[in-house]
């Protein structure tokens, strides 16, 4: 079969979906392609990364003016045939925006921006984002956000343990989940989950700053990796799009 | 200064200053024209003529400046200088201030601060790609003080992290000098293809001129001028409807949409709508070009109804660019910039005739010469050397000893760690951040040549520059240059940013002058160009003129970014030697002001040809593999580069310091050319033997070991555990 | 205020985190205000949003866009205030 085509939505304030793009094709050599924001469809995509930035200047809130827009009713379709649909920083405010995710973004507990790096908890290797990884591993990766407090009401976050839906969690040195490892106050110290099939997957933490040695580490190249080789695995590529 | 020619004049004197001309401008005037401007006319010589925008006062200093050299495909006169980093690819950079509007409003002030360097650097074609900030503030003893940073600092993430360019250093320095002035510079570093710079001369008859960008509203009416206002108490509340509001959203689509529009390759000139906003762009373009313009007003998009011609044409609405377009072809690049959901109206075309005809709708409302507007008169005071300069500053009761001096240095806010507000800054989007903010130097990757990689530094020191202009001019130059060499790099070019009080004080005339004497020596030994800068004067409040601050950024190329180096102390057992002239003195120094409550004497002055020696020799030394780490030694002397290159490295170190038989001068003096660096104890003969045949004195001082800082100097032994040395920086 | 013609209604909606949700601007701004010395408590920062709507059915439609769209029922609520009452 051929190699897997992913696309990385760009909507006006996107500014991380170079980045992602360098990543998957100059370092990993995918097959990746930006899609507009006024497209309306994800046909022939294995896979679609909505990266991050400030899409509509985070004016409303992060992430609610891109959920309006025409390609969302894309992702949506996409995301119910089981295509893969990762959302990082801004991308995945706009898929808790969107209601593809549960829960939402609060400003960060010190009402400041916070960009720096910070350790995470793989919680799970079986999802197709995170196969590359081990069970428990911590990886070292960049955080930048303004709004990245992840809240949920009490059932919605029993749901999401219950479930194992966390799929990322902030941790400390010594690699345990607490306040201080913790870089914006989320909840149960959330930074990444995937909703219940396990196909759509939103995180703050970005990957795609940690995919080469030079940037100071490779912890995020695994995520890319790991969502290439699962798609490769698959019989046969969804045909996403839902026309 | 009324002559007779008052008797007949079309203005008062009330109206020519309101204008912010002086009455002997405005005969100028009139007598450039052959005749009275109306009013909309004398406003705008009143922007174009400002200080701001035509350097009267300091252009004749700036001649001083060297601006070529290898490499430079674009100097001073544009609106960002370019220089060839490797083959075919190019670096613009640009430094501006915002000095005033952050006083009024820190938050919007150094938010479109921000925005406007960004717009200058994209005006060449390039595509930014990294933001340093360079500012100044009053003692964060005080509340108003606080206030003001912690507004800019916000400002400038609220901007620099949407649009998605990372900040990747600055300098953040303390001195009351600012409380009431604060300084704020941004640079900003961008890429271009060498083959697709863009320009700003207007050309080809018929071609049409293109609005693009946000719509134009009543912000900052006359914000050029009164950028060149010296401040009152009163300007906090009359001016805010100068300071202008930029949309950060807005200027991202902008730049997406203006790399677009160059891409098709029928775009013939640019430039951005910034100080004196459609007045400067029309007037600037059509002079470079040696044509005119036919504008009409009435075509200008705008956020408000009933703007008069004036408004229009003085607004300094951000997020805007004026383009010429080949013609037939302004279709084309209109559909690039509505796609992005900005404006792009087609409001005049080009003439052969240089004459700037500005209509509203069927009237004529300016019709001036361009050179008329963009050849401002320059003037010549008189200068007089300050002599006697010296202060009394609050310090608290003398350290018990020369560890609690050092730890009382390392956490004066001007030396302590800057991690708090680095942290709010994006200082890694765009996947070229190899070295971050807090290092001498940021240093970043090309991706566009591999292993190519560019290091920035932005540098400036007002209290040595109020001691000894042309020792602080020199010196800012200096310390960035060393600042990018000791990452490894090469520096290649620079621009400046001056920030002086009054320039018809004859003793700031002297310092202007002294200080570019001095940038204009130190870069000339070093044979890097200016190839550009900005020029901010009348920094002043009734409690008196800010320190002169020259500041100068200084960008270097590394030719593999593998062999980049940073301050930190790499390994258990690796030598340290002090590289470098040993000259030093305590006057002008942070220890002086921190510990001995003064400022005053004469700071070591840089000898320029033995710095450009130790600037050369450093890139070849990294290069070779003969480097661990290097770290220049500036505020705190010794002592401090010591404790910083610990704290970042997590190593201790056993030193002793030779030469000097007294200890505060050997532990805190400062001394404009000296590095720490470490060498494997293997290379050390190596390192030795290189810097002798190039003339640069080298002298071994100490090993890289345990957990603690230990220093002898003369009479004096210090021991400071590492955990209380990072204590004291973190604060 | 006065609305684009008679049958519009001017309409004024308040958006506030929740009270029990963490309101990180509210608290950074109650803080500075104290350090001014203010005897400032309880301090919300939310924001404000001013619309033209057909008069016959403003307060549904308006209801439904913040419930949709304008506020974040999980984190925020909101209110709704007529502002040309009085002038109609």
């Amino acid at each position: 079969m051929s190699a897997p085509r992913v696309a990385v939505v760009i909507f006006p304030g996107s500014n991380c979906d170079r980045d992602v793009l360098h990543v998957l094709r100059g370092v990993l050599g995918a097959d990746a392609h930006t899609v507009w924001h006024e497209e309306r469809s994800l046909a022939g995509f294995d896979a679609v990364i909505l990266p991050g930035g400030f899409s509509y200047g985070d004016y409303l809130r992060a992430g609610a003016i891109a959920a309006t827009s025409p390609i969302l009713a894309a992702v949506r379709a996409a995301a119910s045939a089981g295509v893969l649909v990762a959302g990082i920083c801004n991308g995945f405010q706009i898929l808790l925006e969107a209601g593809l995710l549960p829960g939402a973004m609060l400003p960060n507990r010190d009402a400041t921006f916070v960009c720096d790096w910070t350790r995470i908890r793989v919680e799970r290797d079986d999802l197709p984002f995170t196969c590359a990884y081990g069970r428990g591993q911590i990886a070292r990766m960049p955080v930048a956000h303004g709004e990245g407090n992840y809240y949920a009401d009490a059932d919605t976050l029993s749901r999401l343990e219950a479930n194992r839906q966390v799929v990322f969690r902030y941790v400390d040195d010594d690699g345990a989940a607490t306040a201080h490892g913790n870089p914006n106050g989320a909840l149960h110290n959330i930074a990444g989950i995937v909703d219940e099939r396990g196909n759509v997957l939103g995180m703050m933490p970005h990957p795609e700053r940690c995919s080469e040695a030079l940037l100071g580490s490779c912890d995020g190249r695994a995520f890319f990796e790991g969502l290439l080789a699962s798609i490769a695995k698959r019989a046969h590529s969804v045909a996403g799009g839902g026309r | 200064m009324r002559t007779d020619a008052a008797v007949d004049a079309a203005f008062s004197l009330a109206d020519v200053r309101a204008a912010g001309l002086r009455w002997t401008e405005y005969l100028e005037i009139r007598g450039r024209l052959g005749r009275e401007p109306n009013r909309v006319e004398l406003a705008m010589f009143g922007v174009m003529w400002s200080e701001h925008c035509a350097y009267k006062h300091s252009r004749r200093y700036l001649k001083l400046l060297p601006t070529q050299g290898d490499g430079v495909l674009q100097g001073p006169g544009e609106n960002a200088g370019v220089v060839e980093v490797a083959p075919g690819i190019g670096v613009a950079l640009k430094v501006e201030s915002h000095n005033h509007p952050s006083a009024i409003d820190p938050f919007h002030g150094a938010a479109t601060g921000v925005g406007g360097i960004l717009r200058d650097v994209l005006s060449m074609g390039a595509r930014p790609i990294a933001i340093l900030d360079s500012l100044r503030f009053g003692s964060p003893a005080h509340a108003a003080s606080r206030r003001l940073r912690d507004g800019v600092v916000s400002g400038i993430a609220h901007y620099g992290n949407a649009i998605g360019v990372p900040t990747v250093g600055g300098e953040l320095v303390y001195e009351d000098r600012y409380a009431e002035n604060p300084l704020v510079n941004a640079a900003c570093i961008g890429i271009v293809r060498a083959d697709r710079l863009a320009r700003s001369a207007a050309a080809g008859p018929g071609n049409p001129v293109l609005y693009a960008g946000a719509r134009t509203g009543r912000d900052g009416i006359g914000g050029a001028a009164f950028a060149s206002d010296e401040l009152d108490v009163a300007s906090v509340d009359r001016d805010r409807s100068a300071v202008q509001i930029g949309d950060p959203f807005a200027g991202k689509s902008l730049i997406e949409a203006t790399l677009a529009a160059l891409d098709t390759g029928v775009v013939v000139a640019i430039q951005d709508m910034g100080a004196a906003g459609l007045t400067c762009a029309t007037s600037e373009m059509s002079s470079k070009g040696g044509v005119g313009m036919r504008i009409d007003l009435a075509r200008v998009p705008r956020r408000e109804a009933g703007m008069t011609a004036g408004e229009l044409l003085l607004s300094e609405s951000q997020e805007r660019m004026l383009l010429i377009v080949r013609q037939g072809e302004a279709d084309t690049v209109a559909a690039i910039y509505r796609r992005w959901g900005l404006q792009a109206e087609v409001i005049g075309e080009v003439t052969a005739e240089p004459a700037l005809r500005i209509y509203d709708g069927g009237t004529l409302v300016v019709d001036l010469p361009p050179e008329s507007l963009t050849e401002a008169p320059a003037y010549q005071v008189p200068e007089e050397e300050p002599k006697g300069r010296a202060l009394i500053v609050e310090a608290p009761e003398s350290p018990r000893s020369v560890a609690e001096a050092l730890l009382r240095v390392l956490g004066a806010p001007t030396v302590a760690s800057k991690r708090a507000v680095f942290r709010q800054y994006d200082h890694m989007v765009q996947l070229n951040t190899v070295v971050a903010p807090g290092a001498d130097a940021a240093v970043l990757r090309l991706k566009e040549a591999p292993p190519v990689a560019i290091a920035v530094a932005i540098d400036g020191n007002g209290r040595t520059t109020w001691l000894d202009a042309w020792a602080g001019g020199a010196g800012a130059a200096s310390e960035a240059a060393l600042n990018v060499a000791c990452t490894g790099a090469r520096p290649v070019a620079a621009t400046d940013g001056l920030n002086f009080g009054s320039p018809e004080k004859p003793e700031t005339a002297w310092d202007l002058h002294n200080a570019i004497a001095g940038i204009a020596d130190a870069c000339r030994a070093m044979r890097v160009p200016i190839v550009g800068g900005n020029v901010s004067l009348y920094n002043e409040s009734p409690v008196g003129s800010i320190f002169p601050t020259p500041m100068v950024a200084v960008i270097g190329v590394l030719s593999d970014v593998s062999c980049a180096l940073t301050s930190a102390f790499r390994d258990d057992g690796d030598l340290i030697v002090l590289i470098g002239e040993e000259a030093a003195s305590l006057d002008g120094s942070e220890y002086d002001k921190i510990v001995r409550g003064r400022v005053a004497g004469k700071p070591v002055r840089v000898d320029v040809a033995a710095h450009a020696r130790l600037v050369a020799l450093l890139p070849a030394l990294a290069a070779d593999g003969l480097l661990q780490s290097a770290h220049d030694v500036s505020g705190g002397g010794l002592a401090v580069a010591l404790a910083e290159c610990c704290i970042a490295g997590h190593f201790g170190a056993r030193c002793r310091i030779s030469g000097s038989s007294d200890p505060e001068l050997a532990l805190f003096g400062e001394g404009p050319s000296r590095v720490v660096a470490t060498v494997t104890r293997s290379r050390l003969a190596a390192l030795v033997a290189r810097c002798r045949s190039a003339g640069v004195p080298v002298a071994e001082l100490g090993v890289v070991e345990g957990d603690a800082l230990a220093i002898r100097a003369a009479s004096a032994d210090l021991v400071v555990g590492l955990d209380q040395l990072r204590t004291a920086w973190e604060g | 205020m006065t609305t684009a013609n008679a049958t519009a209604a001017r309409v004024r909606l308040t958006i506030l985190l929740k009270d029990g949700v963490l309101d990180a601007q509210g608290q950074a701004v109650e803080r500075a205000l104290r350090t001014m010395d203010y005897d400032a408590a309880h301090v919300r920062v939310g924001r404000v949003i001013d619309l033209d709507l057909p008069a016959a059915n403003w307060q549904e439609a308006a209801r439904e866009m913040c419930t949709r769209f304008l506020a974040n029922p999980l984190i925020e609520e909101f209110e709704i205030t007529r502002l040309d009452e009085e002038a109609r």
